[in-house]
C-alpha cells in the first residue's frame, strides 16, 4: 500500500524533471529571458589590507556568470590579479589582489569594472593593516571576548545568593525581568540581523535567511527541549536555565563576530567607555541565566558550565569575525540567536503560566517592563 | 566590421565575448602573477588597465595618421569635388581590455574616419543610417542651414546627402545631432574634419587625436578616458617621434559628461593654433578644451627620450587619457 503511495509521487516529479530538461536544453529559455542584457550582481564580502596590498573577496550573487575585466582604486586603473579566474560563476567566489600604496587612516574606493561595463564599488572607510591571526591577535580577541562576554556573564551569575533570598513575588519579578531582558536582546538582534542581511549577496536572500535562522533555531530548540522544560519542579527550571545560557551564547557569538569584524577592518575602536558599557549591559545576561534556578541551590560546576556556554562563544565569534567575517555568516548566526532567545522567552512564560493565577500579574508585567528599561538604559552606554 | 543592428543575442553573449578577451589577459596574468603582487606598489607601470584591447574598431596607431581625402573629381567650374560615404552602424567595441560597449559608429569605427579637404573644395557626404536609431551628421564650419544635420533627421534605413563648400580653413569636427544629443555623441558618433588652407601648412608629421571616453554603466559619468578610444593606447605602446622633426597634432575634444578636458605635454612646449584657424599662436605646455573645442598643436623635440602627455585632470589621466612620445634620433631603427 505505502509503496504505491510513493510510486504515485514519482509521476509529478518525473513530469517536473522533464519540464526542467525541456527548458534548459531548448531555446525556450532564451525566449523566456527576453531581450535583456545579463543582470550582474557582485558583492565584495571581505576586504583585507596588507602593506602595499589590497585584497578583496568577492561573491557572485546574481543569476549569470560575471567577468571582472578591470579594477580601479580611487578612480585610477590599477594592476591586479584574480584567483581562481576572472569569470565568476553564479554563487562562485574569487579573490582579487591589488598591489596599491594605500594610505594609513584614510579612505579608499575600489571599483570593479565587468566585461559588460557595469561597476561595483566598495569603500574602505578607514585603511589600516588587517590583523593576521597570530598569537598576539588571538590574544587580543580573547581579551575582547573575555571583557564583553565572559566576565559580565560571570558577574551576573554572582547575583545568585541575592536572588535566593527573595520572596516569591520578588523572585517572579526577577524572572519576568529576565524575560524583558531577553525580549530586548531579541529585537536588538533582529534589527542587527536585518541590517546585516542588506549586505548579503542577493542570491543568498538575506531577509529570508533571518527568517530561516530564527524560526529554524526556535523550532529545533523547541523540539529538543520540550520534554525537559515541560517537566515539573527543579528539572524544568534547570532546563530553562540551560536554554537561556545557550540562547545568550548564540547571541554573544553573533555579537563577537560583529566586534571581531569591525575591529579587523578598523571600523571599531573599543574605547574604555565602550567596554564598560558592554560589561554593564551583558551583566544582565548572567542574571537572566541564573534566575530560574536560584531557588534550587545549583552546583558550582553547573553555574560555571552555564557561564561558559553563554560567554565563551563571544571569544570564538571574535576570532572568526576577525579572521573570516562574511555578512552571510553574521546574519545567519544573529538569526539563530534570535530563535534561541525566542524559544527561551516562550519557556519562561510557560513557567509563569503554571497554577491558577493569571500570567500578567503585577510582578510579571512590572518585571518585563523593568527588564526592557534596564536594557535600554545600559544600551545607552554602548551606543 | 558588422553591419547588423545590435541584437538581443549580442547582448546576451556580451559576457562571453568579454570572457574570451579576458582569457588571454588572465593567462598573461598567471605568468606574471607573483611578480605583480610582489612589485613595489609605487611602480608607475602598475597604474594602467590590464591586458590588451583587440576589438576597439580602430588600431590607435594606424588611426593616428590616417586621413580620408574622399573620392576626388573636378567640377565643370574647376573646383575640386570630394565625395565620401558614411554609414551609421551599431557595433560592440572594446573600450578597455575585456570591457565591451554597445557603441554607435560612423563606418563601424569610433572615432569616425578623419575627413580631410582643402578650403574651397565641394564636399559631398552620402550618409546612410544603418543603425537602430535616427541619426544625422552635423558638421562644424560655414554652410547652409539645410546642410547642418539638425532638422533633417535620417531614420534607420534612410539616406541623406550633405553638400557644402569646405570653409573656413582649420580644424573642424562632425558628430550626430539627433536627440537625445548627449547619448548620441557619447555612444561614438563623432569624427574629425580637417580643412586645409589653400596655402599648405609647413611640412610636418601629422597626427589626429580625438579626446573621448565611455560611460560603460550609463550613469552619466565616464568609466574610461582616452585619446582615440583606447585607454592608455599610446602609454602601452608609445608614439615614435623623430628628434627635431616638426609634429602637428590635430586635437579634438568630444568628451561628454565632463565640462572640460586638457592636454599637458612633458619636457616641452607647443604652439597652439586655436580651432586651427588662428594666424597667431599661443605657446604653452598645458591647454584647456571645452566640449567640442579643438586646436592644432605644433612642437618639435630637441632631445631623445620618453615624453609623457596626458590630461592635467589627473583623474582622466589615470583612467586612460595618458600617452608617451618616444623621441628617437634620426635614422634610428624602428623597434
Amino acid at each position: 500500500m505505502s509503496e504505491r503511495r510513493w510510486t504515485w509521487a514519482l509521476l509529478p516529479l518525473a513530469l517536473l524533471a522533464g519540464l526542467v530538461l525541456l527548458v534548459s536544453q531548448t531555446r525556450l529559455l532564451e525566449r523566456l529571458r527576453g531581450p535583456f542584457p545579463p543582470v550582474e550582481a557582485l558583492t565584495i564580502e571581505r576586504t583585507t589590507l596588507a602593506p602595499d596590498l589590497i585584497r578583496l573577496r568577492i561573491v557572485n550573487g546574481g543569476p549569470e556568470p560575471v567577468t571582472v575585466a578591470q579594477v580601479t582604486v580611487d578612480e585610477a586603473y590599477w594592476a591586479f590579479t584574480i584567483e581562481p579566474a576572472a569569470t565568476i560563476d553564479r554563487f562562485g567566489r574569487a579573490t582579487i589582489e591589488i598591489p596599491y600604496p594605500w594610505i594609513q587612516d584614510e579612505a579608499h574606493v575600489v571599483s570593479l569594472l565587468t566585461s559588460t561595463g557595469l561597476t561595483f564599488e566598495h569603500e574602505i572607510a578607514v585603511a589600516v593593516t588587517t590583523p593576521v591571526m597570530d598569537a598576539s591577535h588571538l590574544g587580543l580577541f580573547t581579551l575582547i571576548g573575555l571583557f564583553v562576554g565572559v566576565i559580565p556573564v560571570v558577574i551576573g551569575l554572582l547575583f545568585l545568593p541575592m536572588l535566593r533570598r527573595l520572596s516569591r513575588d520578588w523572585f517572579e519579578y526577577m524572572l519576568a525581568l529576565t524575560a524583558g531582558l531577553l525580549i530586548f536582546l531579541g529585537v536588538d538582534a533582529l534589527s542587527e540581523a536585518l541590517e546585516s542581511a542588506a549586505e548579503v549577496p542577493g542570491a543568498f536572500q538575506g531577509t529570508m535567511l533571518v527568517l530561516l535562522g530564527s524560526l529554524g533555531g526556535f523550532l529545533v530548540l523547541q523540539l529538543l527541549s520540550s520534554n525537559h522544560t515541560r517537566a515539573e519542579g527543579a528539572e524544568g527550571r534547570r532546563a530553562v536555565a540551560w536554554l537561556i545560557a545557550l540562547g545568550i551564547g548564540l547571541h554573544n557569538f553573533g555579537e563577537g563576530l560583529a566586534i571581531g569584524a569591525a575591529w579587523a577592518v578598523g571600523e571599531a575602536s573599543l574605547g574604555a567607555f565602550l567596554v564598560i558599557g558592554f560589561m554593564l549591559h551583558n551583566t544582565t545576561e548572567g542574571i537572566a541565566i541564573v534566575a530560574p534556578v536560584a531557588k534550587d541551590r545549583p552546583r558550582l560546576a553547573m553555574l560555571a558550565g552555564m557561564g561558559a556556554l553563554a560567554g565563551l562563544p563571544t571569544i570564538a565569534g571574535a576570532w572568526i569575525g576577525g579572521l573570516a567575517f562574511t555578512p552571510t555568516l553574521a546574519t545567519l548566526f544573529l538569526a539563530i540567536g534570535i530563535g534561541a532567545i525566542g524559544q527561551v522567552v516562550v519557556a519562561l512564560f510557560t513557567m509563569f503560566g503554571r497554577g491558577e493565577e493569571p500570567v500578567w500579574r503585577p510582578a510579571i508585567a512590572g518585571g518585563v517592563l523593568s527588564g526592557l528599561m534596564l536594557m535600554y538604559a545600559t544600551g545607552l552606554l554602548v551606543a | 566590421m558588422s553591419d547588423s543592428p545590435i541584437s538581443r543575442r549580442a547582448l546576451l553573449t556580451r559576457g562571453a565575448l568579454g570572457a574570451a578577451g579576458l582569457a588571454a589577459s588572465s593567462r598573461l596574468l598567471a605568468a606574471t602573477e607573483r611578480g605583480v603582487v610582489q612589485a613595489n606598489a609605487h611602480d608607475p607601470s602598475l597604474a594602467a588597465t590590464q591586458g590588451m584591447v583587440t576589438n576597439a574598431s580602430i588600431d590607435p596607431h594606424a588611426f593616428l595618421e590616417h586621413f580620408d581625402y574622399g573620392t576626388m573629381s573636378t567640377l565643370p567650374d574647376g573646383r575640386t569635388l570630394r565625395e565620401y560615404a558614411i554609414t551609421a552602424i551599431d557595433r560592440e567595441i572594446e573600450v578597455a581590455p575585456g570591457v565591451m560597449y554597445p557603441a554607435w559608429t560612423y563606418n563601424g569605427q569610433v572615432p569616425g574616419p578623419t575627413l580631410r579637404a582643402t578650403e574651397g573644395d565641394v564636399v559631398r557626404v552620402r550618409f546612410t543610417n544603418g543603425g537602430s536609431h535616427a541619426h544625422t551628421i552635423h558638421f562644424h564650419g560655414i554652410h547652409p542651414a539645410r546642410m547642418d544635420g539638425v532638422f533633417e533627421v535620417v531614420h534607420p534605413g534612410e539616406s541623406f546627402t550633405y553638400e557644402f563648400t569646405a570653409r573656413p580653413a582649420g580644424l573642424q569636427l562632425y558628430h550626430c545631432h539627433a536627440i537625445p544629443l548627449k547619448r548620441h555623441i557619447a555612444k561614438g558618433l563623432y569624427g574629425t574634419f580637417i580643412i586645409d588652407p589653400k596655402t599648405p601648412r609647413p611640412p610636418a608629421r601629422e597626427m589626429v587625436m580625438v579626446l573621448n571616453g565611455f560611460d560603460t554603466n550609463f550613469d552619466s559619468s565616464n568609466e574610461t578616458y582616452a585619446v582615440n578610444t583606447v585607454p592608455f593606447a599610446y602609454h602601452h605602446q608609445p608614439i615614435e617621434v623623430q628628434q627635431g622633426e616638426l609634429q602637428r597634432i590635430y586635437m579634438v575634444n568630444i568628451l561628454e559628461y565632463d565640462l572640460i578636458n586638457s592636454m599637458h605635454l612633458h619636457g616641452n612646449f607647443f604652439h597652439v593654433f586655436r580651432t586651427g584657424a588662428a594666424t597667431s599662436s599661443d605657446f604653452t605646455d598645458t591647454l584647456m578644451f571645452c566640449q567640442g573645442e579643438r586646436h592644432i598643436l605644433e612642437c618639435a623635440f630637441e632631445e631623445t627620450g620618453k615624453y609623457m602627455f596626458h590630461a592635467h585632470q589627473s583623474e582622466f589621466a589615470e583612467l586612460g587619457w595618458m600617452g608617451v612620445f618616444n623621441v628617437v634620433s634620426p635614422g634610428a631603427s624602428d623597434e
